[in-house]
């Protein structure tokens, strides 16, 4: 029967399965999680595409470039933070090996208040921009620069409500598969976070500092 | 922040106004009225059968992966429907506007369409026939067909599922809804920098497009994981990949485009709203802005869409051909290959749509080569069905007609894309009815391929056969049309008539035009001819019910299952043992042994969340579109707020016992055995009425292994 491409004798085949065959719910919701996360580094590698293309001199229209106004020490203060609230999640995920529910729940408060403070980072430099009349209509520099920079931030903005929201079912539910499932899906996330804001850093306000 | 507009607004309504509302309009005001009429009609019969509930609680709610797939497929023809009228409305613009001597009326100097409103039709009908309606139709039945291939019991994430195709109809609504309140873009379904900027273009319009455009692409995307994660990690036990079903594969090939892909698109339209709503300049034509980052940012996005939905039409053919040429698939490692060879190349080639963009000839050399690469693993496939189809026992019945048609289509569009992959002739019939023409022959080929596989699913998602007399009319009626419409598209193109005219000057063109005006009249008979098919297969179902196998020489693991699919698709799971695992079943008389004791199975619960998220996300759309900022504070967070809730609610899911499982195996079980007896007695065989011929080289068809042979088998 080559044209079957079985050479399974059909006389003592196993035709229905006995083994009482289980999907694991983890590997596939974090698997699937995990393919979002390439969607989403898609999303962020087309945003760097239009900033490549738009981060030429004549972008800017002869006004303010990110060498103007970036400040290099600000920005690697928002990288440790973020950093760190990686960091100090990844010791939450590690309390959770031990089923530690309150390293847990302080790994993961740590996380909020370090992603916070990127972000309260991050908005009060937008709003310092603003007040030098710099937003996304200064130039088509400049909405390459905000977009790509806030799309990150918009990110971060939504994985600290997913944090908030995955305290409460630790609190409330306890380490059921659900709850397990989403911790290590937001670790997936929040890690990616940083390693896009690496990309940002390096090529958006290093990058944009020195030229 | 926020852009000024030109046009009025208010705080409570956005830029809605009563002028939006298109009462004066000759054509839209009695569709309209015929609309709600409709409407009232459907929904007063709903109530008056008292199927509210049913509906809510069997299709409005569900979760499990065929009735999502049906509903799709439902979305996608009737889209495929409103498309093929703007198709019509085009045509008839076209054959009456021709020479300053023809006639105008409803306020058009020629014709019966302001150039405006041309624009929005010629808009209208590709983003629907692309996005609304080959997407739909193509994602219903990776979800139908899919999990029943590989012997799954529902997809990865069955509430995902759901959110999906709710995504999808949002969308859909948003663009009917933009028919009635406000305008359509009127840039072309793939937009041009600037015209869709503001300045250019200060009405809704646009703004319908671009968050149409979104929904779909983010239910595409979501529905794309879905079906991933479903075919790598739901597969049956003994289903390896060597074994997976062709349609798997090409679904897996089509779904890997769809993940990578769409992204762009939401990134490329995201820009377009950020320069309309917010005032950036990234597709301007001053204060830095590039407008061919547009372009290139749409196509990167734009051509692998169009592998995305061919790649799956490609695996419907791929198990049509082999069930009714009664052989396996020629060359499967081949076909594997050639679908994932497209999925990559797909991103190599976006530039060809734009090398008069004058990206210099080293550029337009390498996408040029590129373009041709594509042809191979294309050839490969041609060939491989040609092969299949070579000495074998072919029964050419609807399903397989389509499928054949599909082939010569295939051929043409491939033929002519050869031809625009060449720079030196993409100059000369750049942006002509050329162009036109070959895509449709393209985008025709998955039509052929959907109807043929609507006829070869439909026995196994509804228990009956589709009636073949209308089937074959309708075939035959869509290829006259297709003839009468695109071969003088061609003959146009090389004549120089140029895309979208709202006015044709040169009256040379004429009979063309009328010819193919006389094509889009057969098509709307073939229209006609599919609604008579549905209500005769309908009406006489219960002469057409079917087995499990419904053509008798069905070859892949769908057909292993009773049809309809019971709503947990196998009692048992089987276990596979070969790439054409009932084909394999069947030659060794073992294909009609059931399983010997059931286990408890779990299965997810209905919910209610997705589709009030689908509605809250058309309300958010809606919001943008006339920027009506309360609303859209209030559908986002309303939606953020859903999806906590049912990420606290969680889903326990619940179990069927063995006990009722057993119950409602056997009451398939027993109706299958007395189709099985109806059959016998009325003398059609597995094949019906269709033509086979008998080959001495091969067993005669009697000879074959009939299901009675190996029922003593024990494993």
């Amino acid at each position: 029967m080559s044209s079957h491409a079985s050479n399974v004798d059909p006389k003592t085949a196993e035709l229905w399965d006995k083994s009482h065959y289980q999907h694991d719910v983890i590997s596939t919701r974090t698997f699937g999680y995990f393919m979002y996360l390439l969607s989403d580094g898609m999303l962020f590698a087309t945003l760097f595409a239009a900033y490549g293309v738009l981060s030429y001199q004549h972008s800017y229209f002869g006004g303010p470039t990110p060498a103007d106004f970036v400040k290099p020490w600000y920005t690697f203060a928002q990288t440790m933070a973020l950093f760190l609230s990686v960091l100090t999640y990844g010791l939450g995920m590690n309390a959770l090996k031990h089923k530690n529910k309150s390293g847990v729940i302080n790994g993961l408060l740590a996380a909020f208040v370090l992603g916070a403070l990127f972000l309260a980072l991050d908005i009060h430099d937008m709003t310092h921009l603003a007040s030098l009349g710099i937003t996304v209509a200064t130039s088509g520099g400049m909405s390459a620069f905000i977009i790509l920079t806030q799309v990150h931030a918009t990110h971060i903005f939504f994985g600290l409500i997913w944090i908030l929201v995955m305290m409460a079912q630790v609190l409330t539910k306890g380490f059921t598969t659900d709850v397990v499932g989403r911790l290590l899906t937001l670790r997936m996330f929040w890690h990616l976070q940083a390693i896009i804001w690496v990309f940002v850093y390096v090529f958006v306000y290093l990058w944009g500092y020195m030229s | 922040m926020l852009v000024d507009l030109a046009g009025g607004w208010n705080p409570m309504l956005g830029r809605l106004a009563w002028s939006q509302i298109p009462y004066d309009n000759p054509i839209l005001a009695p569709l309209f009225v015929a609309v709600v009429i409709g409407a009232i009609l459907v929904l007063g019969l709903i109530t008056y059968y008292g199927k509210w509930t049913y509906l809510w609680k069997e299709w409005l709610t569900t979760v499990d992966h065929k009735k999502l797939g049906v509903m799709y497929i439902l979305i996608g023809l009737v889209m495929l429907f409103r498309g093929f009228i703007d198709g019509l409305m085009i045509r008839t613009q076209q054959a009456w506007a021709v020479g300053s001597h023809s006639s105008g009326v409803f306020g058009a100097l020629h014709g019966y369409l302001t150039p405006f409103h041309f624009g929005q039709v010629y808009s209208a009908h590709g983003v629907i026939m692309i996005l609304l309606a080959a997407t739909p139709l193509l994602v219903g039945f990776m979800n139908i067909i899919v999990p029943i291939q590989i012997g799954a019991r529902d997809m990865a994430y069955p509430y995902l599922n759901a959110l999906g195709l709710w995504l999808t109809a949002a969308a859909g609504a948003l663009i009917m809804i933009s028919l009635f309140v406000g305008d359509f873009a009127h840039n072309g379904w793939f937009g041009y920098a600037p015209i869709f900027e503001l300045q250019y273009s200060p009405g809704v319009g646009v703004d319908y497009w671009i968050w149409t455009m979104e929904l779909v692409a983010l239910g595409t995307t979501l529905g794309g994981i879905n079906i991933l994660a479903t075919i790598i990690k739901m597969r049956a036990p003994g289903m390896t990949w060597g074994r997976l079903p062709i349609f798997v594969w090409a679904t897996l090939s089509a779904n890997v485009i769809a993940l990578t892909s769409f992204p762009a698109l939401q990134v490329a339209l995201a820009l377009v709203a950020a320069d309309r709503y917010l005032g950036a300049h990234f597709f301007t034509a001053g204060l830095g802005g590039n407008l061919m980052l547009y372009t290139n940012l749409f196509w990167i996005w734009g051509h692998p869409e169009v592998y995305f939905v061919i790649l799956p039409a490609f695996g419907m053919m791929s198990e049509i051909f082999p069930t009714f040429s009664e052989k396996p698939l020629f060359g499967y490692i081949t076909m594997v290959l050639a679908s994932m060879a497209i999925a990559g190349v797909s991103w190599l080639v976006w530039l060809h749509h734009f090398f008069t963009m004058g990206a210099g000839p080293y550029v337009n050399s390498a996408f040029s080569v590129a373009t041709m690469l594509v042809g191979i693993p294309t050839g490969v496939k041609v060939f491989n069905w040609a092969f299949t189809m070579y000495r074998g026992r072919l029964t050419f019945n609807a399903a397989m007609l389509w499928a054949i048609g599909a082939l010569f289509l295939l051929l043409i569009g491939g033929l002519t894309g050869m031809m625009l992959a060449v720079p030196a002739i993409n100059y000369m019939v750049h942006n002509s009815v050329f162009v036109v023409a070959h895509f449709h022959s393209m985008l025709l080929v998955i039509v052929y391929a959907i109807f043929a596989s609507v006829i070869y699913w439909f026995p196994k998602v509804f228990g009956f056969k589709v009636d073949e007399f209308w089937a074959k009319t309708m075939f035959w009626l869509f290829s006259a049309g297709t003839a009468l419409v695109f071969v003088p598209m061609y003959m146009l193109g090389f004549m120089g008539m140029t895309r979208r005219l709202d006015y044709v000057f040169n009256t040379v063109w004429h009979p063309y035009l009328l010819v193919m005006e006389f094509g889009i009249a057969v098509y709307m008979l073939s229209v006609l001819a599919f609604f008579a098919l549905l209500y005769v297969s309908i009406r006489d179902h219960a002469k057409n019910q079917v087995g499990a196998d419904a053509w008798g020489t069905s070859r892949s693991l769908e057909w292993l299952t009773h049809s309809p699919v019971p709503f947990y698709n196998f009692a048992v799971l089987p276990h596979i043992s070969a790439r054409d695992e009932v084909a394999w079943r069947r030659d060794n008389g073992i294909d009609h042994v059931q399983p010997d004791h059931y286990e408890d199975i779990h299965m997810p619960n209905n919910t209610g969340v997705a589709i009030i998220l689908g509605g809250l996300t058309f309300v958010l759309g809606f919001a943008l579109v006339w920027r009506i900022w309360w609303l859209c504070a209030f559908s986002l967070l309303a939606i953020i707020a859903l999806v906590i809730y049912r990420s606290f609610k969680g889903d326990p899911g619940y179990i069927i016992t063995a006990a009722e499982l057993e119950e409602m195996e056997k009451e398939a079980i027993r109706r299958e055995a007395q189709v099985g007896k109806q059959r016998h007695q009325a003398g059609g065989g597995v094949l019906g009425e269709a033509i086979a011929y008998e080959r001495s080289d091969l067993p005669p068809l009697a000879s074959r292994p009939s299901s009675s042979v190996g029922l003593d088998h024990r494993s």
